[in-house]
């Protein structure tokens, strides 16, 4: 592709970031700031795909695209309509004026701080002689790593400790969510549009998630990009009105959210066991380790971010045929409101749970 | 012999996408720009993975694009649906 | 062939601009949620061609999973009610 086209393609993509972002920035409505943040992370996936970085590219698209946009629509939602419009009730008193000012304020110098630190490290990035050094450093030893994508490699391998970290922060996180109380109630059974639509894409987006698992080891994909696809999928369900949408119940449930840190301590302290250092994975097991951690953390990636849909601690399925076709629901209704059947359609729900269950749980 | 087709399908597919783009900015209502939307962009995307497809002339990278246009197509025609359906309940005053 | 695909690169982008002028000025809701799919396909044939014009062949996946995602994220929008109380 020559010089001149590629030029002029970067400076739409940068005018088209510049402007969605300054837009999604000054709107007043919530509501249309999200629908623009969406449109922001699609047009920074092209952006990192045309700066030749296929998994930024792949985790933006799945994480900054859908799920981020899914998350906030659901949490402006929540909000009563009056608040969206602008019109707040006015301050009060002189204190609270005088603390809002202080927080903008502070807010603002710490973000042009922030700019200008960003700006610092990337005329240091410009002028600096050794900035291949890196990329020298990870192709020399990309042989002993166990994978052929330096990106996995740096992830998992030479900086596993970092990636442990990370995971034991999404941990936390799912600990914050809990203490959110219980999840809000669920989305209404969906019409036939949106049944039909759920069919394919939540089989597809489980499929894309453990071919991206898969393909990490040699081509971009990885760890994070699966999860985030199939929380996607447990996303969707969500909406569909479905009562489990792939989440274990219970016990199996904590397991699950523990298991990407569970599995790099076990992985890390059995091999300092035996007489190696901290995740320093022999050449010979590193593809095996590898897939074996990043099964866990995809699945504990997954149960993170879909609990995050949720916002709170997913209650136990109750009466209610939510997984039941539309044609039935009328006669559904019915019987829940006179709860007379109930075992008829929790056992209905119990077969349909512990389909996806098997589905979220196999690697 | 086969870059001539390939070119032939891809502009195609260029030309469908920019009619469906400047229908959207043209229109007058959203369920007329919907219209421009799914048929025209979902058309120009097909012949474009067509060329692309022959372009490539390796099997599963043809069979990875057909897989794409066939997503794009069905969850293009849900949404168009489903948005449509959402500007109809903002509609009618509840 | 490569000055085809300049082309179609620079095609496509002008196209998800013109979506891109939608998004900011659209009077609706709707309207913006229509102009957010007309990138995600635009940004989809982008990326074909990029995959193409750059001999990336992982931009294929991201195109994959960016059509996928922005069903999910059209689903996300048209979000139906809460349930009643005995949900």
């Amino acid at each position: 592709m020559n010089t001149t086209a590629l030029l002029v393609l970067d400076v739409l993509l940068v005018f088209s970031l510049l402007s969605l972002a300054a837009a999604a920035l000054a709107t007043r409505d919530a509501r249309r700031s999200v629908i623009l943040f969406m449109a922001f992370g699609l047009v920074l996936a092209v952006a990192w795909a045309r700066l030749l970085a296929p998994d930024v590219a792949l985790a933006e698209a799945a994480i900054g695209a859908g799920l981020s946009g899914a998350l906030l629509l659901a949490a402006v939602r929540e909000q009563p309509r009056r608040a969206l419009s602008g019109d707040t009730k006015p301050i009060h008193s002189r204190n609270d004026a005088g603390l809002k000012v202080t927080l903008q304020w502070t807010v603002t110098l710490f973000c042009v701080a922030l700019a200008a630190i960003l700006a610092w490290a990337l005329t240091q990035a410009f002028d600096s002689a050794s900035k291949d050094a890196l990329a020298q450093a990870v192709s020399a030893n990309l042989a002993a790593s166990g994978v052929s994508n330096p990106v996995t490699a740096v992830l998992l391998n030479f900086r596993a400790y970092d990636t442990l970290l990370e995971l034991a922060v999404l941990l936390t996180a799912v600990l914050g969510i809990f203490a959110l109380g219980p999840a809000r109630s669920g989305y209404r059974s969906a019409g036939p549009v949106f049944d039909g639509l759920t069919r394919w894409l939540v089989p597809v987006l489980i499929l894309a998630a453990g071919y991206l698992l898969w393909v990490g080891a040699h081509a971009p994909g990885g760890a994070f990009q699966a999860g985030a696809t199939l929380a996607a999928a447990g996303v969707v369900l969500r909406l569909a009105g479905q009562r489990t949408i792939g989440l274990p119940q219970g016990h199996t449930l904590h397991i699950v959210i523990a298991a990407g840190v569970a599995m790099f301590l076990v992985v890390g302290l059995s091999l300092l066991v035996l007489g190696r250092p901290f995740l320093g994975y022999p050449p010979a097991l590193a593809g095996g380790l590898i897939l074996l951690i990043e099964c866990a953390a995809m699945l504990a990636i997954a149960a993170t971010l879909v609990l995050a849909f949720l916002g709170g601690r997913p209650q136990p399925p109750s009466v209610n045929p939510a997984g039941a076709k539309p044609g039935a629901l009328s006669i559904s209704m019915l019987r829940s409101r006179s709860r007379e059947f109930p075992s008829d359609t929790d056992s209905h729900n119990a077969e349909s749970c512990r389909g996806f269950n098997e589905e979220k749980n196999r690697c | 012999m086969i870059d001539a087709m390939a070119s032939l399908l891809i502009v195609s597919g260029l030309g469908f996408y920019l009619a469906g783009s400047i229908g959207l900015l043209r229109l007058p209502d959203l369920y007329s720009r919907l219209h421009a939307l799914t048929k025209a962009d979902n058309l120009g995307l097909g012949l474009l993975t067509a060329g692309l497809a022959l372009h490539a002339q390796d099997l599963l990278i043809a069979l990875k694009l057909v897989l794409i246009w066939l997503a794009v197509l069905a969850a293009s025609a849900a949404s168009a649906h489903l948005i449509a359906q959402h500007a109809r309940r903002q509609e009618t005053p509840s | 062939m490569s000055e085809l695909l300049s082309v179609s690169a620079l095609a496509l982008m002008l196209s998800l601009f013109l979506g891109l002028l939608r998004v900011v000025r659209g009077p609706g809701a709707g309207d913006r949620m229509l102009a957010t799919q007309l990138i995600g396909t635009a940004g989809v044939g982008l990326l074909l061609v990029l995959s193409v014009s750059l001999k990336q062949t992982a931009l294929i996946d991201v195109a994959l999973i960016l059509a996928l995602l922005a069903a999910v994220a059209a689903a996300a929008f048209t979000g139906q009610q809460r349930g009643t109380g005995d949900d």
